[in-house]
């Protein structure tokens, strides 16, 4: 049996946390001959949306096991990590896993910690199937992503993470019905200390949207000092996307840091990138790999961005990226 | 007084292809220079300005090869005023073996009467990317945990830590001390190093200790490269000529309506 620690958002499970799901549930049926697979249940602590138990039934969850109580009410790792080790002792499971996300990792590096157990983060795939008594070698993203690296888990149960669009999520082939069971488990004091005291809201502009955007600009270097993004923002604003820079960017102090798109910034998965002024640096490159298509823009038509991205022009920022936006006003004004 | 432990990991300074050595055990950092995590320069400057303020000190701490003295200079030089080195070859180390070899040198420096408020490490180093020493450290220590944090203040032996949450807001722990806290970039502007910290950074002795056990492993079994991509790319033109093929495409995506 394999336990998914599923994340929510306002609207029920976050598209990360189903992923996730479908990863397990493919690795759950895959014959191991020693029934390391069996069925998938999930752990959601603290709220609960509408119809998220029927969503992760059509994913093929059996159970949903979902923490209630005043300890749940705020975002603790500790307490998460009690809840999704209450559920594990009482159902024995093979695996634990959650999505590669910053909640993710952190709660299962507090249950293998309290377990006692190896972890793996942002495991990418499986090259052996998961047996109860065999090792399961797993594989994973290191140095943001450029090098995979086969890791050995020897415990069990198997702690790991999943990267982020390691698959697509998609409804199990065979839905099922999925059963609710609501429990309070006993935590300790110690669990309840590191706990959110407060949220603000953020910016608007602050990195929850830029890594949702259907369309992200990206400025770097290139962009030459403060006053070189005017074009940038107005094709991100004409596009209705976000603006996303290198850390070259943020470390000179030009833009903001939670615009930083990259290992150590956001990852983006955008229908389009368009990289103005950016070589394409393995740290950026982790924050982009997933983007859908890639427009690079850069006056070094052998920049490792250039070579890697869907299409290029090759040119000055400073005068291509105005000329998209007078392109784009000239035709709307036509119409 | 605040004194406060920061620990740094010696990590290759890639920026465009990574190689691998023959045994496919690590990577081969022979033509690349070695810094930090983007996360540990915010962790160093953190705990030098913690220290600063509550009029402790900021000891900087590092598992790895000899040379790895190379990054302690680096933070003696901004401000640190203390060093350790457990020297050792890191690649035979994993997560728990990290945690537990920084948790018996606290425990021998608080037996020795120089104790840490404030343990910081990076939330992930860049090379490994395991997201968990820091809170192994905490379960090793018996001590409170809070991750992936832009800002920490002590007041009265309160820490007061944000960073960012789930939905891009931003979140407040507030936990008392000693405590352990992972952090990420983007809170603070990591200083550089004045000539004159530099020269102090010279002079200071570091502590060298060898590792207490042998490590259980990473369970490491090989590292490999994903397949190179051939390049596909699309050249749509040079220079301002390129901007109505640039519009087309804009359009035939669908991102302009
Ligand atoms: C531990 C670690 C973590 C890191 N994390 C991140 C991260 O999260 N995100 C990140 O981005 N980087 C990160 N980096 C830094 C990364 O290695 C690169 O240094 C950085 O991405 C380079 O930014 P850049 O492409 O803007 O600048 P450069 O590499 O200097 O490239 C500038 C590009 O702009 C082009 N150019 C110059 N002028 C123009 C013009 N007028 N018009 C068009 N093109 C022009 C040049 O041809 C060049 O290709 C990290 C590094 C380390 C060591």
């Amino acid at each position: 049996m394999i336990l998914v620690l599923v994340e929510t958002d306002g609207s029920g499970a976050t598209e990360a946390s189903l992923e996730t799901v479908t990863f397990a549930r493919d690795l759950a049926t895959r014959e191991t001959g020693d029934g390391g697979g069996g069925p998938v249940r999930a752990v959601v602590v603290g709220e609960l949306p509408e119809g998220t138990v029927e969503a992760l039934g059509a994913y093929g969850v059996s159970e949903v096991h979902h923490a209630t109580g005043e300890a749940f009410s705020a975002y603790g790792g500790a307490v998460w990590a009690a809840a999704l080790q209450a559920v594990h002792q009482v159902t024995d499971s093979v695996a634990v896993t959650a999505t590669g996300s910053p909640r993710g990792n952190e709660v299962l590096a507090h249950l293998a910690a309290r377990l006692g157990v190896a972890m793996a983060a942002n495991v990418v795939g499986c090259p052996t199937p998961l047996a109860i008594s065999q090792p399961f070698v797993v594989s994973r993203q290191v140095v943001g992503g450029a090098v995979l690296e086969e890791m050995r888990l020897d415990d069990r149960p198997a702690v790991f993470s999943v990267a982020g669009h390691a698959v697509e999520s998609t409804p199990a082939a065979s839905p099922t019905t999925a059963t609710l069971r609501e429990f309070s488990p006993e935590v300790t004091e110690a669990d309840l200390v590191a706990r959110v005291v407060s949220t603000e809201p953020g910016e608007p502009d602050r990195s929850g949207s830029l890594r949702s955007a259907r369309v992200v600009v990206g400025a770097g270097r290139g962009a030459g000092g403060t006053d070189g993004f005017d074009g940038v923002v107005e094709l991100a604003g004409l596009l209705d996307g976000s603006l996303g820079v290198s850390r070259v960017v943020t470390s000179l102090g030009w833009r903001p840091h939670h615009e930083q798109v990259g290992q150590t910034g956001s990852r983006i998965s955008p229908e389009l990138y368009i990289p103005c002024g950016i070589s394409g640096a393995i740290q950026h490159w982790a924050g982009c790999a997933s983007s859908k298509t890639i427009l690079a823009i850069n006056t070094d038509a052998d920049a490792p961005m250039m070579t890697r991205a869907t299409y290029a022009v090759i040119g000055d920022m400073h005068e291509v990226v105005p000329a998209i936006n007078e392109e784009i006003r000239r035709r709307r004004d036509q119409r | 007084m605040t004194n406060v432990l920061v620990c740094v990991k010696r990590v290759p300074d890639f920026s465009g292809e990574v190689l691998l050595t023959a045994d496919a055990q690590g990577v081969d950092a022979r033509f690349v220079g070695f810094t930090v995590s983007a996360h540990e320069s915010c962790a160093v400057e953190l705990a030098v300005k913690i220290a600063a303020a509550g009029g402790g000190a900021a000891t900087v701490l590092t598992l790895g090869p000899a040379e790895a003295v190379e990054q302690l200079r680096s933070a003696l030089g901004v401000g640190c005023t203390a060093a350790v080195l457990v020297e050792t070859d890191p690649v035979g180390f994993g997560a728990a073996d990290v945690a537990r070899e920084i948790a018996a040198v606290v425990a021998a420096h608080e037996a020795a009467g120089r104790t840490y408020d404030l343990i910081l490490l990076g939330n992930d180093a860049a090379d490994t990317g395991d997201f968990q020493v820091g809170i192994r450290l905490a379960y090793e220590l018996g001590r409170p945990v809070v991750n992936g944090i832009n800002t920490v203040e002590v007041t009265d032996g309160v820490a007061t830590a944000r960073g960012a949450g789930a939905d891009g807001g931003v979140e407040t722990y507030r936990v008392p001390l000693p405590a352990v806290a992972t952090v990420l970039e983007g809170g603070v502007e990591p200083r550089y190093p004045t000539i004159t910290g530099r020269m102090k950074a010279k002079k200071v002795a570091v502590e060298v200790v060898e590792p207490r056990r042998e490590p259980v492993g990473s369970g490491r079994v090989r590292l490999t490269l994903p397949p190179a991509q051939p390049s596909l790319v699309e050249v749509l033109g040079e220079g301002t000529a390129a901007a109505p093929a640039v519009v087309d495409l804009l359009r035939s995506l669908g991102v302009l309506r």
